[in-house]
């Protein structure tokens, strides 16, 4: 019996060691909201005639960024923000010039903040500034434990920035009856669109155009209406290599093939009939009925850089935590 | 007991009680299976032989078939100890049993996580060796085996104080040594207490989510188990899929519930 039980737990442990020679398989390790994107993705890509097996794991961004510093043995990473490969180049996992390893800084698709509401838009809302009114109930995920939320936070205040004029006190009152307005935080984008939907939760859902876009088309136009602002926060959606897991399993060249992929044509076609804006300036033309036109703001024209973000929005007593006040 | 007529609140008692059963168990069982059955036979088996939903009966059933033996027989050793010998500490071990019942799962998870990941206490230890422990399946086996740690013994001490030692004694006096004391007295003795603990072991195994949540890195058709699984198909809108996979963990309760009742029953006749 227990030689038995020993040899059980052995295999279980050979099955879960890495594979040394020859890997035909990658571990992409992904965020919440891009199951449909890549089960697509990689369909697409064994049709191209590779061979290789695309295994994924989703999670939040910042928390798949987690598990891969504790060892989970992902070949790439595809995330929702720079801040979370940040992670892991601090962690010695990714080289730190990974953005020039692909085109448009290794980011082959990009979505925004965007509002999603009920049928009729029933409580009229069109921009930022319809957020905050009174009696309107907002869904965001977490801006601590979601990237997702940050996104919504900058995209929020970079509105409130040229609505104001730059003047501090009304754009902190503006966010501050923003967050107010928020009945529950959820921890990840998937959880705040469930809340939205099937616990028909708030008056408007804030999450990526991306989303909004596919919960129109799977729940029906009937029950939902995407609504896009005036002004919205670019979100690059970045790609990398984890260069110490694929250094320990001989799987570079796969892995990198895979991400070259997603900067194809083909790769740019589905992720743009998976609501993702694509890169490349063809495959966006031919979709463009999809995505309407948008202003987009970036984090270096509008906060300086993703440090600067880090430092003076995100930290502990930072600029959030004066406008976050039911967290 | 029919030989007295039963009072009117009586009565009133037992049709409350099957009522509330109905509505608070048979329902929400009875509504899995409409919800998982709504797009007919065809698309109910279809979303369960799904390659990624049936690797998550296949892990589960697995780890299962490893945890509740290696529980099981530690379970047993362990209330064997505490109740047949007086010794320093006793009282402490009793505690410890029950430790991971008490602790939140999501804590048993956490502190696998800090053990065995990467930054963990023993992370640099394995990784020289080349050992991969978190995020995979063996992963899910030790946090499944340190959550389900108590459900044996706990049946078992109460059962086995309450039964003291004197059939035990009276074996050893009539010459048996201490396998045959263990495996004709012992063991007939606490039989029922072992199955409840097992069936209670299984049934935890089968569905714990949040400490495997934290150790499997929930890679489809890899780490998934079926929990997560119904976690997964729920939060991508595939509403059938996910009762249909809820569907097989409940089904595989149901069954493990009968196998117990119809052992009892063959053993009362």
């Amino acid at each position: 019996m227990n030689k038995l039980l020993l040899s059980a737990v052995a295999a279980l442990a050979l099955v879960s060691s890495p594979v040394l020679a020859q890997p035909t398989d990658i571990l992409n390790a992904s965020y919440d909201i891009a199951r449909e994107l890549f089960e697509a993705e990689n369909a697409a890509y064994a049709a191209t005639g590779a061979t290789v097996t695309v295994n994924q794991s989703h999670a939040g961004s910042s928390a798949q960024a987690r598990a891969v510093l504790e060892g989970l043995q992902a070949d790439v990473v595809t995330f929702n923000q720079v801040t979370d490969i940040q992670k892991l180049v601090d962690g010695g996992y990714v080289t730190a010039d990974w953005t020039s390893e692909f085109p448009h800084n290794a980011a082959p698709f990009y979505s925004f903040p965007s509002f999603l509401v009920r049928s009729g838009n029933p409580k009229a809302i069109k921009d930022w500034g319809d957020l905050a009114a009174e009696g309107v109930q907002v869904i965001f995920p977490n801006p601590k434990t979601s990237g997702n939320g940050r996104y919504t936070y900058l995209a929020a205040r970079a509105w409130a920035t040229e609505a104001y004029a730059g003047d501090e006190a009304k754009i902190e009152e503006l966010l501050t009856k923003l967050f107010a307005n928020v009945p529950v935080f959820e921890t990840g984008g998937r959880a705040a669109t469930t809340a939205f939907t099937e616990r028909e939760l708030g008056d408007v859902l804030v999450t990526f155009e991306a989303e909004t876009l596919a919960v129109v088309k799977q729940l029906g136009a009937d029950k939902y209406e995407a609504v896009v602002p005036s002004v919205s926060f670019l979100s690059e959606f970045p790609v990398a290599v984890v260069d110490k897991v694929v250094d320990a399993r001989g799987s570079r060249d796969i892995a990198k093939a895979y991400l070259d992929f997603l900067f194809t044509p083909e790769g740019q076609e589905v992720a743009a009939a998976n609501f993702h804006r694509p890169q490349d300036e063809t495959v966006a033309a031919a979709h463009a009925a999809t995505f309407p036109a948008i202003r987009l703001v970036t984090v270096e024209d509008a906060f300086g850089g993703w440090d600067k973000v880090a430092a003076d929005h995100f930290a502990d007593g930072g600029l959030l935590d004066k406008v976050f006040v039911n967290q | 007991m029919s030989s007295a007529p039963r009072s009117a609140g009586a009565n009133v008692l037992i049709a409350l009680s099957f009522a509330l059963a109905a509505i608070v168990l048979v329902t929400p069982l009875a509504l899995i299976f409409s919800f998982a059955l709504r797009e007919g036979l065809g698309a109910y088996f279809a979303a369960i032989l799904k390659p990624d939903t049936l690797h998550a009966i296949f892990l589960t059933v697995v780890t299962a078939l490893i945890v509740v033996p290696i529980n099981v027989v530690v379970g047993a050793a362990l209330a064997w100890l505490v109740t047949r010998f007086r010794f320093r500490g006793q009282q402490l071990l009793v505690a410890f049993i029950e430790l991971p019942a008490a602790v939140s799962p999501i804590v048993a998870g956490v502190v696998y996580l800090f053990l065995y990941g990467n930054q963990g206490l023993l992370g640099p230890v394995l990784q020289s060796l080349g050992l991969q422990v978190m995020f995979t399946p063996l992963a899910i086996v030790l946090v499944s085996l340190f959550v389900t740690a108590p459900y044996v013994a706990r049946e078992l001490v109460p059962l086995m104080r309450q039964q003291g030692t004197e059939d035990e004694e009276a074996a050893l006096s009539l010459g048996a040594n201490g396998w045959q004391m263990f495996w004709h007295v012992t063991l007939p003795n606490i039989r029922w207490g072992l199955v409840y603990g097992a069936v209670l072991t299984n049934a935890r195994v089968m569905g714990e989510f949040g400490a495997v949540s934290v150790v499997s890195g929930s890679i489809r058709g890899q780490t998934n188990t079926l929990p997560l699984q119904i976690n997964l198909l729920f939060n991508d809108f595939n509403i059938a899929g996910s009762f249909a996979a809820a569907s097989t963990l409940a089904l595989i309760a149901v069954l493990t519930l009968v196998l117990k009742s119809s052992l009892e029953a063959w053993e009362r006749r």
